[in-house]
């Protein structure tokens, strides 16, 4: 066991990955001599090599575009792409490559890669740093969308998607990176993609959040506590695949649902779970289910971040009016 | 920029100063000797009779499509010169990753035109090439695909194999920024990849000079330090010794070039476009007096080679094209299955929910009569 951060427990798993299999490369702006902005892939180029881990052109479509060539000769290329906002010049590979190549060619190439990127906001950055695209990717067939909230989940849910045969986009919730230690062990483990994780069990209302939204999450079901609701807190940890089974037998307990999320609110992750509680425990529901989540702005600058961003409080306040409908 | 070991004819054949390399002229004659390929009189006359197979290929898909017997084609009239030279030329450990007016490239890659028409008949079985090992499918996506060849160069070298990548982009194509970043990444990375744009002149309705500023296509290597040339593509000697020298280079591990194949589209963008919207009739009528097959067959007369009963082949051809529609047209129903079992390799709950929804309509609908 070692003391890890997200970004150690990314590492680690990393390090893993390219250590037992050697079809596992790494590639992305800085990700080699600097280690990637956030030091995520550090000490890896000197351990395996320029060859191995090395840094592109800068480039995203070129990163993305380049890595499903690698995928479908036999390589298992994972790439950074250094922020939530400098993913959109690598979509067109992504939603007319990435997602459709397995189908396109009927299984005669599958597209073993990861796309991995800092995203979300409260980090007082420039423009294109703070933004939670999740739902972009996860509305593209043939994706699958991961994002872990601890470092646990981070290295467990990081080694399912380097050995997925279907393509991974990995967010990494760039706000609690190092914000989170835990206890992880060092030995290789996986979680599956595709299950949520009850993280605390309750009878009043169902929470769901995922990444940096959980921590805030628990604080406000700290609060909860002293207000003498109990709040079930669900980590949806795969976008897509998205748990409706998870999320379908917690809201029929607890007959009441929040969203709490960064993203901007419309046409959204948490839309998508407004539906899931309406097919699956319709007749369960005791209030309308509520999103905690962006607005449908940009996301501002330090300044305005403020108003923007999620407080424990917002989010207590929300359940408590949920609660009392 | 010009490296010692650069083969002679893209030293000869500097594309900044806009010259194309040519061996025969339009009459046939050799007007370059000493670049003569080496081929044999029946290696000559089979690259003829692959470019009328694809010429005879091409005038009954549009045939077909004029009688409602199938969807949207995209013919490749007037640039067979080009698809069978590189056809000659890629080797069957050699990786194709097309655009989608190469149709003779994958036929010598091993594709049928059974495939051929199952995907211009809107099934996704026979753009598949499943059967054709390294052989992407059509890229509808311009430009793309330049991306997936220069990976797959990564991986070549990295895997240290002895094969190279052939890879095809239109003259519109060199708009699109990732035809410029394939480039770099690929001088960068220096993978052995032959990049081939085929300038037929016109992206749908809009001419080359619309696209670029740049003296002619094949100059845009220079910037990204790889060799580029410009051929006649209506010229079958000078692109096959155009691919020859290329493939040569890019497997003895010095990295990839840049081919343009300075060409004309004889027939229309897809069977959906009517080109006298954008185009003169003399500009056609020009370019069809040197068509490819009319160069290589003045050619092969003047050395005397000339062996083929045009007529006869035709008739031959014909009918084996024809039987593989007819095939084709046969191929088994569409199942729903297809639409699913192929997006991801573990099925999607998701999937199976909105699977069954469908099926329970369908077993509604049946109760219903």
């Amino acid at each position: 066991m070692s003391v890890m951060t997200i970004v150690k427990a990314i590492n680690n798993a990393l390090d893993i990955k390219l250590n037992e299999d050697r079809s596992v490369v790494i590639y992305g702006e800085d990700v080699g001599v600097e280690g990637g902005v956030f030091r995520v892939t550090e000490g890896l180029q000197k351990k395996y090599g320029v060859e191995r881990v090395f840094d592109s052109p800068l480039a995203e479509s070129g990163i993305v575009g380049t890595a499903l060539g690698m995928a479908v000769s036999g390589l298992r290329p994972i790439v950074e792409l250094q922020f939530d906002g400098f993913t959109y010049p690598a979509f067109n590979q992504i939603a007319s490559n990435v997602s459709r190549m397995q189908n396109r060619s009927r299984g005669k190439y599958t597209v073993p890669m990861v796309i991995r990127f800092p995203y979300g906001g409260g980090v007082n950055a420039l423009e294109h740093h703070s933004d939670s695209p999740e739902a972009l990717f996860a509305h593209l067939p043939g994706l699958k969308v991961v994002i872990p909230s601890t470092p646990h989940d981070a290295k467990g849910l990081m080694i399912s998607a380097i050995e997925s045969e279907d393509p991974v986009i990995f967010m990494e919730p760039k706000r609690i990176y190092r914000a989170i230690k835990q206890e992880v062990t060092d030995d290789k483990f996986s979680i599956p993609l595709g299950k949520a994780k009850v993280i605390q069990e309750g009878t009043d209302v169902t929470l769901v959040a995922f990444g940096a939204m959980i921590r805030e999450s628990q604080k406000a079901i700290e609060m909860a506590k002293e207000a003498g609701i109990s709040v079930e807190l669900i980590d949806l940890r795969s976008i897509y695949p998205i748990d409706r089974q998870t999320i379908g037998e917690s809201v029929r307990k607890t007959g009441r649902m929040i969203i709490v999320a960064e993203a901007h609110e419309s046409f959204s992750v948490g839309s998508e779970l407004i539906a899931i509680a309406n097919e699956e425990a319709f007749l369960h529901l005791e209030a309308p289910p509520r999103r905690v989540m962006g607005y449908d702005t940009v996301v501002p600058l330090a300044q305005g971040e403020k108003y923007y961003i999620i407080s424990p409080e917002r989010i207590f306040y929300e359940i408590e009016k949920t609660v009392n409908f | 920029m010009i490296q010692d070991d650069l083969p002679a004819i893209f030293r000869d054949f500097n594309p900044l100063e806009d010259r194309m390399l040519r061996v025969i002229d339009d009459e046939g004659n050799v007007i370059n000797k000493e670049l003569f390929p080496e081929l044999d009189d029946d290696s000559i006359i089979d690259a003829y009779k692959q470019m009328y197979y694809e010429r005879t290929a091409d005038e009954m898909a549009i045939s077909y499509q004029r009688q409602g017997r199938m969807y949207t084609f995209t013919p490749n009239l007037g640039q067979e010169a080009i698809h069978i030279a590189a056809g000659m030329n890629i080797r069957k450990e050699d990786w194709l990753v097309p655009a989608f007016r190469e149709m003779g490239t994958l036929l010598s890659k091993g594709v049928t035109m059974k495939e051929m028409f199952l995907f211009y008949l809107g099934n996704e079985h026979g753009g598949s090439f499943k059967n054709v090992s390294k052989t992407l499918p059509i890229a509808i996506s311009i430009g793309t695909q330049l991306h997936h060849a220069t990976g797959i160069g990564y991986s070549i070298k990295y895997q240290k194999k002895n094969e190279a990548v052939f890879t095809f982009i239109g003259d519109g194509g060199t708009s699109e920024g990732d035809f410029s970043e394939a480039l770099n990444f690929a001088g960068v990375w220096q993978v052995p990849i032959i990049f081939t744009i085929q300038n037929n002149q016109y992206a749908i309705s809009v001419p080359v000079k619309s696209q670029t500023k740049s003296v002619n296509l094949a100059v845009k290597s220079v910037a990204f330090g790889i060799p580029g040339i410009k051929v006649d593509g209506n010229d079958f000697f000078a692109m096959y010794l155009a691919y020859k020298t290329a493939s040569e280079y890019a497997l003895s591990g010095k990295g990839p070039m840049l081919i343009e194949a300075y060409t004309y589209r004889l027939g229309a963008h897809t069977t959906s476009d009517d080109p006298s919207k954008y185009r003169k009739k003399e500009e056609e009528e020009e370019w069809a007096l040197v068509d490819p097959l009319l160069r290589l067959e003045r050619y092969m007369k003047k050395m005397d080679i000339w062996n083929i009963d045009k007529e006869k082949l035709r008739d031959e051809y014909k009918q084996e094209i024809d039987a593989q529609f007819v095939s084709a047209e046969k191929e088994k129903a569409y199942k729903i299955d297809d639409i699913f079992d192929y997006m991801y390799t573990d099925m999607p709950e998701d999937f199976k929910r909105q699977k069954g929804a469908y099926e329970q309509f369908l077993s509604w609908k049946e109760n219903r009569k």
